[in-house]
């Protein structure tokens, strides 16, 4: 579905500040994949969601995306592809704007924007239904604006935001972190509940190795711009924690090794 | 009576001005885009204007030339800043400065009489005289500024409303989130300072129409008394959050304005010193709604320092 050949990132190129980011990567992403990423701080997950959507262009290697070399494409042109929920809760909606026109410009991702009136009463009525399903009274709110929102309630709205209309695939860059644990565990637990529902492909960052190990159905460890390890189906699920940070220590030449892997 | 009079005025002219003031807050608070090209582009919907009635073009059409050639003011900031990446601030005033030049060639010289022309006050004056109403020509402007505004809400609350509009709402607020949605946040831009440099371009055609000239200096700080609008409607309207109301507010910024620029004038205070005291308003005015926030900081710290003594 998404193929990943030799994909170079290096930031700063030719100043002291040079840092190569992505060093050769590649990964093969199945349909249905629900793909958990873990790794250090800088270990270059961020990066590589980035250069999949196109935030900025990678130095070399392709991005293929069900058989088309997207890797030249400015970030808006792959938009219709992709799903995005940040780690900032406020980066992935607009603050000023209502609730419902915030799930109006998200309905549109990636389709060409006319002269119709923005939002319709039919679209209401589907976000009202929608928003139910979170579970957090958001479906009366429909009117509000997203900045009086708490930053659990507007994270949980960018993920209905971000699979309204089923992206081919849906990145998720540790949009729990920035959450209470009671929020994250519901906003983990919603998120899992969407991707199953609507049979999703996912790429989840989190420092949570529990969370990594509990959700999707594979699991990538990344470090110094590569993935170093790989792992599905039942020997992830028979995965404890401390095996991820033994195999860490082992994968990584024992370097570098952070608490910020425990999360 | 000579203050109702000049009250008068003030409406007219907060009115008029208040489609400029209209303009720039679609770019300083809708986009969040410092747009400098202001007092370059009100000159040129004057000059315009001037120029095409000079030249026999009935004044309503001069008037829709003026707003395209705002349009376009608006689209060579947009594509300094967009295409050559040039920072929006320096973008605006380099559109600004050179519009100066271009002004002084619109209209061939530093100055244009429209006084024994025709313009869109005028003819209604005299429409309106013909049906046996005799109106002051601060009457008949009033009634011209109240049509454009309306018009122009209304043609903006619908065009802000559209798919389009949203989401160049939403590049005011995260261009992030907007690009991840499939929108070139170039073209947003683009398309904000095309229709707000129209508007102000409009501002600058009914302006000097009203004023019976168009000066190429016309313009000088055009801008602070834009801003000056937009926050002196801010704070006397704080509570509003509807887009609809807010431009609203707006407008009526613009003519309390207005008003305490004639009242001051019949206080004694010279013309001179206008810009001045414009200064001075908008810093008044930026700064009233943080001292009034931290002052209730203030009062709430004190109030938990109580009752934490008291408990
Ligand atoms: N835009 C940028 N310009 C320069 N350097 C960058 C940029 N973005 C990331 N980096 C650097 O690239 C490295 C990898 O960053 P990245 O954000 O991908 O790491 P990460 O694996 O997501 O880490 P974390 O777990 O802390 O989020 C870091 O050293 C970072 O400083
Ligand atoms: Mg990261």
């Amino acid at each position: 579905m998404l193929q990943i050949e030799n994909l170079t990132k290096t930031f700063d190129p030719g100043t002291v500040n040079e840092k190569k980011v992505i060093d050769r990567l590649n990964l093969q992403i199945s349909a249905g994949d629900f793909i958990t990423v873990i790794g250090g701080n800088g270990a270059g997950k961020s990066t590589m969601l980035n250069l999949i959507c196109g935030v900025y262009p990678a130095d070399g290697g392709k991005i293929i995306l069900a058989g088309n070399e997207i890797q030249d494409m400015p970030e808006h042109k792959r938009a219709k592809d992709f799903g995005r929920v940040f780690q900032d809760p406020l980066m992935g909606t607009a603050a000023n704007m209502q609730l419902a026109e915030n799930l109006a410009l998200a309905f549109r991702r990636g389709k060409r924007r006319g002269l119709s009136w923005g939002i319709s009463e039919e679209e209401r009525e589907l976000y009202r239904k929608r928003l139910a399903t979170l579970g957090l009274g958001l479906e009366d709110r429909l009117n509000d604006k997203i900045g009086l929102l708490s930053g659990g309630q507007r994270q949980a709205v960018t993920l209905l935001m971000a699979t309204l209309n089923a992206p081919k695939l849906l990145l998720l860059d540790e949009h729990t972190a920035a959450l209470d644990p009671n929020t994250a565990e519901i906003v983990l637990n919603l998120t899992d509940q969407i991707i199953r529902e609507q049979k999703l492909t996912a790429l989840m960052v989190t420092h949570n190795m529990q969370a990594a190990i509990d959700h999707g159905n594979r699991l990538i460890m990344m470090d110094k711009g590569n993935i170093i390890y790989d792992v599905r189906g039942p020997e992830k699920q028979k995965l404890k924690v401390e095996d991820l940070l033994r195999l860490f220590q082992e994968l990584s030449g024992g370097s570098g090794f952070s608490d910020s892997m425990l999360g | 009576m000579q203050f109702l009079l000049a009250v008068e005025g003030a409406i007219a002219q907060g009115l008029l001005w208040s489609v400029l003031a209209l303009g720039s807050y679609l770019t300083f608070r809708l986009l969040n885009f410092t747009d400098m090209t202001v007092d370059g582009s009100f000159t040129t919907g004057a000059c315009v204007t001037a120029i095409c009635i000079v030249n026999g073009i009935p004044p309503i059409l001069a008037l829709l030339v003026s707003l395209l050639a705002g349009g376009i003011a608006g689209a060579i900031t947009g594509f300094l800043h967009n295409k050559l990446e040039i920072p929006e601030v320096l973008a605006g005033i380099l559109t600004q400065i050179s519009l100066y030049s271009i002004n002084l060639r619109i209209l061939g010289r530093a100055n244009q009489q429209l006084l024994q022309y025709d313009t869109i006050f005028k003819q209604l004056q005299n429409l309106l005289a013909e049906i046996g109403l005799k109106l002051s020509s601060d009457r008949v402007a009033i009634i011209i500024g109240l049509i454009f505004v309306t018009i122009v809400i209304v043609v903006l609350y619908w065009f802000f409303g559209t798919e389009i509009g949203s989401i160049i709402r939403a590049t005011g607020n995260n261009e992030a989130m907007v690009r991840a949605l499939g929108q070139n946040t170039e073209n947003t831009k683009f398309i904000a300072l095309i229709i707000a440099n129209s508007c102000i371009a409009l501002a600058g055609s009914l302006v000097g129409m009203y004023q019976g000239a168009a000066d190429v200096g016309m313009g000088a700080g055009a801008i602070v008394i834009g801003l000056a609008s937009i926050v002196i409607g801010e704070v006397i309207l704080r509570r509003v959050i509807a887009f609809g109301s807010k431009m609203v507010a707006v407008v009526i910024g613009s003519i309390i304005y207005r008003i305490i620029v004639a009242l001051v004038l019949q206080l004694g205070l010279s013309t001179n010193d206008l810009k001045l005291l414009t200064a001075i308003i908008v810093a008044l005015a930026l700064f009233l709604p943080n001292a009034v926030s931290k002052h209730n900081a203030k009062k709430a710290r004190e109030l938990a320092a109580r009752e934490t003594r008291d408990a």
